[in-house]
């Protein structure tokens, strides 16, 4: 078995008084893609935000590389290695795309080049002094991956890079993500688009209520796919 | 020399005191506007941080006999310092809350520091040495040299200013966190740190505006107090937060009251307002500022 990338234990998080998360358990080995799939209002994204450190009222242990997490700021744990494209792709507006694309620091070496970027991503290139809000959906969310390419984070955490987009968008997502795998990065892939995760990922968890309710290693056979499906559907 | 009956020496007269107005607009704006941008904090000290630069600049050569061109450099430097405790020790502690508490703190540090300068200085005023005596005449109007180097001066820090936050790295950092500082500090950025350095920024702006007023105003405690009122106004025709925006209001605003004054003096004084009042009414967002979705 390979080298443990992050491990989850026991999280617990809190909006005010209200518990979001309620001790998710997941880890995720150097070089997978791993899920979180869940309806929405599960505890996805929010897990992401607390593993991110955006969300600070948290608890329990999150192991970054072998080293707890949990208690630092949200900038050191974007130093120690960790890159969060966000739901919604949060792109700046007042920026270029250029400017978006190198605005996350280089945190560690091992990134990719902007070079190599934007060859992954030459819809990007011809576009580079845009700004950056003016690209379709599609290429924001390009965008959004491309700039934690580059600052050398090895944990790439995804937040439904799919939503809102056309078939032929999701496809050169997938596309992308089956790339930057083969580069090496572990990725932390949070989905409602299961079908669209299935194909990507090792391993599944599914999120209910603030918990990790059930674990799938890559599926194949049509029974634990509607397993899966059973979990996410209305 | 004439045009339509006025004589053009008087006119000339206005429209260069005017565009040194201008000049401390633009300057005392663009620093409020940045502040706003970033921290969303409405400094209403910031026309007694304009007026302790003046006091520094006084103080530097009455106390220690440094000369008002090295003032020009420490001045802003001090009250760098004075900007930073400031966001360390008070700001940082409210920007969870509502905007209106920036307010009141801001007007709080106001009335303290002008009523401290008051207590040791009085309010009567004291001169400080022009530096740069004597003009030139420029064939229709003389010239001072004092107010053309002021004028060109806060040109160059304006557009340097814009400069940096536009077209620089650290620029966009600054941007970046204005629209939204939560993703910026998930990438890494140490963003309460730029709060503390904009705002340090901001108030060493103000420092320079006050230490290149002290030869052309009186040196003295109110020297900011209905200063600010008109700097308001500024950011808010040119765009809250709009950099570009408070600049190029800031020069035309002292431009037009020159005008007014020269035209019609009784008005000059409420010009600003009147187009204050006219802009929100055609453009809420102001000239220079992004209307909200």
């Amino acid at each position: 078995m390979s080298e443990i990338c992050l491990s989850v234990k026991g999280l617990n998080a809190f909006y005010g008084e209200s518990q979001a998360l309620h001790g998710i358990d997941f880890d995720i080995r150097r070089g997978e893609v791993v899920t979180l799939l869940g309806r929405n209002g599960a505890g996805k994204s929010t897990t992401l935000m607390s593993i991110m450190g955006l969300l600070k009222n948290r608890t329990g242990s999150i192991l970054f590389e072998g080293e707890e997490t949990v208690s630092k700021p949200a900038n050191l744990i974007a130093r120690a290695g960790i890159g969060f494209c966000p739901e919604h792709r949060a792109i700046f507006s007042s920026l270029s795309v250029e400017e978006n694309l190198l605005l996350p620091p280089i945190v560690r070496k091992g990134g990719m080049s902007v070079d190599e970027i934007y060859a992954l991503f030459p819809n990007l290139a011809e576009r580079r002094s845009s700004r950056g809000t003016s690209l379709s959906g599609g290429e924001q969310q390009m965008l959004a991956i491309a700039r934690i390419l580059r600052s050398g984070s090895s944990l790439l955490l995804l937040d439904e890079p799919t939503e809102g987009l056309a078939p032929i968008i999701v496809k050169v997502i997938g596309e992308v993500i089956k790339t930057i795998k083969a580069r090496g990065y572990s990725i932390l892939l949070v989905e409602q688009n299961y079908r669209f995760a299935a194909k990507l990922a090792d391993r599944h968890n599914i999120v209910l209520d603030g918990k990790v309710v059930d674990r799938f290693d890559a599926v194949s056979d049509a029974a634990s796919l509607d397993h899966i499906k059973s979990y996410l559907s209305v | 020399m004439e045009i339509l009956g006025i004589p053009i020496q008087a006119l000339a007269g206005q429209l260069l005191l005017g565009i040194v107005n201008g000049s401390f607009y633009a300057m005392l704006s663009l620093g409020l506007a940045i502040i706003f941008g970033l921290l969303h904090i409405a400094n209403f000290v910031h026309g007694a941080q304009y007026m302790v630069g003046a006091f520094v600049t006084w103080m530097l050569l009455q106390y220690l006999g440094i000369s008002y061109w090295w003032a020009l450099l420490l001045a802003p430097a001090v009250m760098f310092c004075l900007g930073v405790a400031i966001e360390y020790v008070f700001l940082r502690r409210i920007y969870e809350l509502d905007h209106f508490y920036g307010l009141l703190m801001t007007f709080g540090l106001l009335l303290m520091i002008e009523s401290i300068f008051r207590y040791y200085f009085g309010s009567t005023g004291l001169p400080y040495e022009n530096p740069l005596p004597g003009g030139i005449n420029v064939g229709f109007m003389f010239l001072p040299y004092y107010r053309a180097w002021v004028v060109g001066v806060s040109l160059v820090v304006c557009f340097g200013t814009w400069f940096m936050i536009e077209r620089t790295k650290l620029g966009s950092y600054l941007r970046a966190s204005t629209e939204n500082p939560e993703m910026v500090l998930a990438f890494g950025i140490n963003v309460p740190l730029l709060l503390t350095l904009t705002y340090g920024f901001g108030v060493a702006l103000a420092g320079f505006a006050g230490a290149m007023a002290a030869p052309i105003t009186n040196v003295s405690p109110t020297m900011g107090t209905h200063l600010i009122i008109i700097i308001f106004a500024v950011v808010v025709i040119g765009g809250l937060g709009s950099i570009m925006g408070s600049i190029v209001t800031g020069f035309a605003l002292g431009i037009l009251e020159g005008l007014t004054k020269f035209f019609f003096a009784p008005a000059s004084t409420t010009l600003v307002f009147v187009v204050m009042v006219l802009i929100l009414f055609i453009r809420p967002a102001g000239l220079f500022g992004k209307e909200r979705p």
